[in-house]
């Protein structure tokens, strides 16, 4: 039961960071813009976030405090990032997929070299313990509360109030419903008034916004709240397309699919706690690649039924129809 | 007279400017441009007195290391004809970098594990580099064609596993690797491949190799009915289905090619001999994406994926590269070069239409100054040139 209630804990901080950047692809998506770049934005969201920490981490303030404001500055900090994969794929027509790779390249670059530059490292270490033993009343409730609200992290609990709002936002509001238009008929959505390239614009800041928090969780409860340009992300970004993928641009199959990831990926990296799969004496780098092997597996039975959004990876041309 | 003049230079103008090598040649030399500039942006922001100095390096320090540009322009060049290759057929091949990985392993392993004469040792390891770079890419070819998955996404992926079985499978080698340095052995002296004998670099045959593939490319896309058909399928899936090309077998066999042209890139970097006699390339498995990969794709878009453009674009990126890296004697990081690339990337994207929109600008102030009959004939062909640039058109 010990070992269950790890996976569990370890595996939320996992899991939110990718829910939260396949939501963001899923807006980005659903208005037809493809989002490769959810990588890049994750890793710029992190920097920042992870810089700010860097900055006040001396400052007495209230650990829970600087993980918001960090938020914010990341949600910012990718917002404004995204706005070049908006640019280019809106207004310019370029492929997305060729400039949401180029965006991917530039960060780790940029960070490697600022951080080498000015920090003599491959990025920024924080000393910052976001980490929470248990929240008080709520981690008395049995099984849950252990579950739930002990060893965890704060980012959890945020990450399940976005899934909620995107959940509103994303059926129950009239913004949604346009976005969702512009993805599958943007001809349809501009004849009845709805500027396509604003609602564009608007879904890939929301992916910016989303990916960034995303990014900075991410650095916050899988990487101690460090960053470096090396490792990046570890491939979050795309993985997290494939969860949207995987969850069919819905938000709560996408909530199901980012936590399986993140158990395969969870359980890749305690094997060694669990004496059933250590005693099997498989090489530890078999279960590493275990969430890119499923990957691939969940594609080849999925992508037959895809219910992918029609216009997504089409520039929008008014002069076309 | 003068009017004839005058028609004369517009004709010959009109030729050039819309002839897809010129459109293509311009608008990647106003995508290095942008990236360059940025890229002293940002030298200027990192230590402004230095920037000059470090742009001189980035922009000439190429040419004192002429040997050295086109022993690292090798691996670029085998990895960017094969995004290139694939982005003919409409196929984004980011799995450049997992299907480098795999050639460079099996490379290493008939090096090391196979006994064979020393006359041929190398060019088997280099067949060897070049189905392991296949195998990897025939996994994304038969998800595309027949269970229609999308191959950015399986690419990417494979990226990964490729590259952790590759850690895993060089750590698991006693005869390969060599726990102690975490690096692997050196290479015996015959699988290496034979230098090309200038002093103080280690460019070999590799290169040699690689740009006759490129020509064979270029070749099989303009000449056989294999390219033709292959073009086809990248410029209309429909229609070329329609007119009976075999577009899923096309796929899985363009997929297999540009592996294989990835994996040669791997086997041609791993097998480079050393200019320090007794050592050779080594491989470190620290669990990282190869770059060359990447680069591979800032070639081929800035080649246009035109076999002999990406030659020459790969000629550029190591040139730069080599500067990037003599940019630190004056405080910069190699890095700043990875950055000027991704932003040259990011307008080569978009720089076709800048350029359609720049030739219109120049050909209204031509059209401006005489010979209205001449343009009314000439628009409607004009215009469709401009549409054509970038998407394929729909029905009249």
């Amino acid at each position: 039961m010990d070992t269950i209630y790890y996976l569990i804990q370890n595996m939320l901080p996992v899991a939110i960071p990718l829910l939260l950047v396949a939501l963001g692809g899923m807006y980005s998506e659903t208005s037809g813009i493809i989002n490769i770049a959810l990588e890049g934005i994750m890793l710029f969201g992190a920097f920042f976030g992870a810089l700010f920490v860097f900055i006040v981490q001396n400052s007495g303030m209230e650990p829970q405090t600087i993980l918001l404001l960090g938020m914010l500055i990341a949600a910012i900090s990718g917002s404004i990032y995204s706005l070049l994969l908006s640019f280019a794929s809106v207004n310019m027509k370029a492929n997305q997929v060729i400039t949401g790779t180029s965006l991917n390249m530039l960060i780790p670059a940029v960070i490697l070299l600022f951080s080498k530059m000015f920090f003599n490292s491959d990025g920024i270490t924080t000393n910052m313990n976001f980490y929470i033993k248990e929240i008080p009343i709520l981690s008395k409730i049995p099984v849950l509360g252990e579950m739930f609200f002990q060893r965890t992290y704060l980012t959890v609990m945020i990450g399940f109030a976005f899934l909620i709002v995107a959940v509103i936002v994303f059926y129950k509001t009239k913004f949604g419903l346009r976005l969702r238009a512009c993805g599958e008929h943007p001809h349809a959505a501009d004849s009845v008034g709805i500027n396509v390239y604003k609602m564009r614009y608007a879904g890939v800041t929301i992916s910016g916004i989303l990916a960034g928090i995303g990014g900075f969780f991410y650095s916050v409860g899988v990487m101690d709240g460090n960053v470096s340009g090396h490792t990046g992300v570890a491939g979050f970004g795309f993985l997290a397309l494939a969860v949207m993928i995987f969850g069919q641009w819905n938000p709560i199959k996408i909530l199901f699919a980012a936590l399986f990831f993140a158990f395969l990926r969870t359980l890749a990296y305690s094997i060694s706690l669990i004496p059933f799969l250590d005693n099997l004496g498989i090489d530890q780098t078999y279960y590493k690649m275990l969430p890119y092997i499923a990957t691939l597996i969940v594609l080849a039975f999925t992508s037959k039924r895809s219910r992918a959004p029609k216009a997504e990876g089409i520039p929008y041309d008014k002069s076309k129809r | 007279m003068e009017n004839r003049n005058i028609l004369k230079n517009r004709i010959s103008f009109k030729n050039i400017t819309q002839s897809s090598g010129f459109s293509s040649f311009s608008s990647a030399g106003m995508a290095i441009l942008l990236g360059l500039i940025f890229g002293f942006f940002v030298m200027l922001f990192a230590i402004p007195g230095n920037a000059l100095a470090g742009f001189r390096y980035v922009l000439l320090g190429g040419f004192s290391r002429f040997g050295d540009v086109f022993y690292f322009a090798t691996p670029i060049l085998m990895t960017g004809l094969s995004v290139g290759f694939a982005f003919k057929m409409g196929l984004f091949n980011i799995g450049a970098s997992g299907q480098y990985t795999m050639g460079m392993f099996f490379a290493l392993y008939v090096g090391f594990m196979w006994e064979l004469p020393s006359s041929v040792h190398w060019i088997v390891a280099v067949i060897a580099g070049m189905v392991g770079g296949m195998l990897l890419g025939l996994i994304p070819g038969i998800f595309k064609a027949l269970l229609n998955v999308n191959e950015v996404i399986t690419t990417i992926m494979l990226n990964y596993i490729g590259m952790y079985l590759v850690d895993m499978l060089v750590q698991g080698n006693s005869v390969m690797y060599i726990s102690t340095k975490t690096r692997t052995n050196y290479l015996p002296s015959d699988v290496q491949l034979p230098s090309l004998g200038i002093t103080g670099s280690n460019v070999n045959v590799g290169i040699i190799l690689a740009i006759i593939i490129g020509i064979i490319l270029y070749i099989v896309l303009q000449k056989t009915t294999f390219g033709y058909e292959l073009k086809a399928t990248g410029l209309n899936k429909h229609a070329s289905e329609y007119a009976g090309m075999k577009g899923k077998t096309n796929i899985i066999i363009t997929m297999v090619i540009a592996g294989g042209l990835s994996g040669l890139g791997g086997a041609f970097a791993i097998l480079a001999p050393s200019a320090i006699a007794g050592s050779s390339m080594t491989y470190e498995p620290i669990n990282i994406i190869a770059a060359n990969g990447f680069n591979g794709i800032a070639v081929a878009l800035l080649g246009n994926s035109h076999p002999i453009g990406i030659i020459l674009s790969s000629l550029f990126i190591s040139h730069i590269q080599r500067g990037g890296t003599l940019a630190s004697l004056v405080g910069y990081k190699p890095e700043i070069i990875d950055v000027v690339i991704a932003v040259i990337i990011y307008f080569s994207a978009f720089a076709m239409i800048m350029n359609a929109a720049i030739t219109k600008f120049i050909k209204k102030k031509f059209r401006t100054k005489s010979y209205q009959q001449e343009v009314s004939a000439n628009t409607e062909e004009i215009d469709t040139n401009e549409t054509s640039d970038n998407d394929t058109k729909e029905a009249e």
